[in-house]
């Protein structure tokens, strides 16, 4: 960690910050200060240059403040025959006037109410970039979901953004589901130009018990965009909690999903998609902490990769010795289209308990050129052939979309992309 | 209707088929035969464009056309058929949707207007009944977990959602029971019209006693070395290729 990522740079974000949470913000704002930006010396960011990306990349170290947002942007960025709760917000800041709602769910300004336990799921301690978010973020949402209640409508959240020259935009989002409660969000973040900033997000999901949850995140930001994502949640005995992450653009783009397994009979699935050319950098890293018996995880990320875009994946299935009878399962699956295109692919597993089930696999590897050739012997262009069989490759993961509006939604951005540029 | 002249092709720099001529008219069977490594499939898969195969001489018209200058869709587009040894297994794409793609595109080459969903269907039903294929299968993954007759069966099942001009079957005899055998032959039996012609790629004359040649070709080392009709398959079958290695072998070194 070098001082010049500590300090110096960052300092412009830090001169003016809201009342709010102020204590908490100093505790960020150290961890940060002990934590740095991490280097490429960093085992957890060994493939992802991002300190050096923030250094270059943002000349302009400050907030963004929130744009103002049109109905005909709205009306543009919700997907065909989606139905549903729409959430907007503009740079992060929640716009409760352009959002809609229903029965059995509040949404708060964080600001508004300041007892709301944030950072106690994602803790700044453990990640400097979760740490920088707490110090700074502007204003955030609380979500909740009253016990019992199963919210059928899906629930989208709309995050438009578009900041001047390297701003910083500092999304923080709290979700807590009574027990029992169902919910299903859709994470949609759009530009609205092509200039650069860098997101810095953290969602934090507090499920009770039986609950049923679950979190999709649709990253289609321009390819200037540098950001990193964290999402961590606390999933309770009996409950279950599903996150796909579909990303089909940017500059840089982490995502560190941790998913805490706290109960006995829970589960969590993490589905994932990555689409990538140009120079587009994506790195997902997984993290499932198995620590009480009879929990299951699946896990399947998908990357297609053409260009000189580079893909990294790493996923962690941590089986704590209490945590006998788990079943793990992870599996990462690459296509490479261009000589130029990297993946790096880690499994890690980490097993204390002694009766377990675990399984994990990657595969890098290029289009299946004896299928090409099979589906051309039957007159179909090679084009569409290539589509119809990355479409494909991709598919087992777009099948895990239970909301048909979202998948024919992704589908499409899937195949276009891939009758196109592929 | 198909003109190989003097076809010489290679893979990696290994030449394979060292010169084959052929003419096939229209309504006929021909029966290409061979021992192994004789240069069979390698012809089958150079005319149907596979990529691997470098033509280094020769010709090849398909109906006036200069068939090696057209890419494998164009080819089959314009009626040509591979009924592939190994059908290749594709997971999450179903036969359907892949037929109901290769189809139209096929239909739109010549001209017509595409199938709608529901003509789609009925013309598939009619032609599941020739090779007696479940349309369970069809909804599933392309070959997918498949049996070696149900792909075999899936290939002509593709021949007759396709109507070829030309058909090319590279053993599709192979890894068959005698009721599959009789299943596939049939189906092939029944597209063969006087304006079609079908080449059959097989190692075994068994196949051509459901598939009746016109001529029978033999193959050897990348060359057509005897020519005849149906009794010369008999021949082989009782004698094997011995003989005509030897004979071919022999008028070599002279």
């Amino acid at each position: 960690m070098s001082t010049l990522t500590k300090s110096t740079f960052v300092s412009g974000l830090f001169e003016v910050l809201p009342n709010t949470f102020s204590s908490l913000r100093q505790i960020g704002k150290e961890n940060f200060y002990v934590q740095g930006f991490p280097s490429l010396k960093d085992e957890e960011y060994k493939f992802t240059p991002i300190a050096k990306k923030l250094e270059t990349g943002l000349t302009n170290f400050s907030p963004a403040i929130p744009v103002i947002i049109s109905a005909e942007q709205i009306n543009k960025a919700v997907p065909t025959g989606f139905e549903g709760v729409v959430l907007v917000f503009s740079n992060g800041k929640f716009l409760p006037e352009l959002s809609s709602s229903v029965d059995g769910l509040t949404v708060n300004f964080l600001s508004k109410n300041e007892s709301t336990p944030i950072g106690s799921i994602a803790k700044a301690e453990k990640d400097p970039f979760v740490a920088l978010n707490q110090a700074t973020f502007i204003d955030g949402i609380c979500i909740s979901i009253e016990k019992k209640k199963e919210i059928t409508l899906p629930i989208l959240l709309l995050q438009f953004h578009q900041a001047a020259e390297g701003q910083v935009i500092s999304p923080r989002i709290w979700i807590e589901a009574g027990d029992f409660a169902k919910a299903s969000f859709i994470d949609y973040s759009i530009s609205l130009d092509n200039s650069p900033y860098f997101v810095n997000k953290v969602v934090e999901i507090k499920g009770g018990i039986h609950t049923d949850l679950t979190y999709h995140s649709l990253q289609e930001e321009n390819n200037q965009v540098i950001q990193v994502n964290a999402l961590v949640t606390d999933i309770q005995q009996d409950s279950q909690f599903t996150s796909t992450q579909i990303t089909l653009s940017g500059d840089l783009v982490r995502n560190n999903l941790t998913l805490n397994l706290l109960g006995s009979n829970s589960v969590g699935n993490m589905f994932g998609i990555y689409l990538l050319n140009g120079k587009t950098h994506v790195d997902n890293h997984t993290n499932v902490d198995h620590t009480l018996p009879h929990a299951e995880s699946n896990e399947l990320y998908k990357g297609i990769l053409a260009d000189q875009s580079r893909g990294v994946f790493n996923g962690k299935i941590f089986v704590r010795q209490a945590a006998q009878k788990t079943n793990a399962f992870q599996q990462n699956n690459n296509i490479l289209l261009s000589e130029d295109a990297i993946i790096n692919t880690k499994p890690q597993l980490e097993i204390w308990a002694d009766d377990v089930k675990c399984s994990h696999g990657c595969t890098v590897g290029q289009l299946d050129e004896e299928a090409l050739f099979y589906l051309q012997a039957r007159g179909i262009d090679k084009t569409t052939a290539r589509g119809l069989l990355l479409y494909a490759f991709a598919g087992e993961v777009l099948e895990k979309i239970e909301l048909e509006s979202l998948r024919n939604f992704i589908t499409t951005k899937i195949q276009e992309r891939l009758g196109s540029k592929f | 209707m198909l003109s190989i002249k003097n076809l010489h092709a290679s893979i990696e720099g290994t030449p394979i088929l060292r010169g084959i001529n052929l003419e096939v008219k229209a309504g006929e069977v021909h029966a290409i035969m061979g021992p192994n490594g004789s240069g069979k499939s390698t012809l089958a898969s150079v005319l149907a464009g596979r990529e691997e195969y470098e033509v280094t001489e020769g010709e090849v018209f398909f109906q006036g056309k200069e068939l090696l200058e057209l890419s494998p869709e164009d080819r089959a587009r314009e009626g040509v058929f591979l009924a592939f040894q190994y059908p290749i297994e594709i997971p999450g794409v179903s036969t359907t949707n892949f037929l109901r793609t290769a189809l139209n595109q096929v239909r739109e080459y010549r001209g017509l207007e595409p199938l709608d969903a529901v003509k789609f269907l009925s013309l598939m039903k009619e032609k599941m009944a020739l090779v007696e294929i479940d349309q369970k299968l069809l909804s599933r993954s392309l070959n997918e977990g498949f049996s070696g007759g149900e792909k075999k069966r899936n290939e002509i099942f593709q021949m007759a959602m396709l109507e070829p001009v030309l058909s090319i079957l590279d053993e599709t005899d192979s890894g068959l029971d005698i009721d599959a055998l009789r299943i596939v032959s049939n189906g092939v039996n029944k597209l063969k019209s006087k304006k079609s012609a079908t080449i059959v790629v097989t190692h075994y004359q068994r196949l051509l006693d459901y598939i009746v040649p016109d001529f029978v070709h033999v193959l050897y080392k990348g060359r057509i070395v005897k020519s005849g009709t149906k009794e010369l398959a008999l021949e082989l079958e009782e004698k094997g290729y011995d003989w005509i290695k030897e004979e071919v072998d022999s008028t070599a070194t002279v």
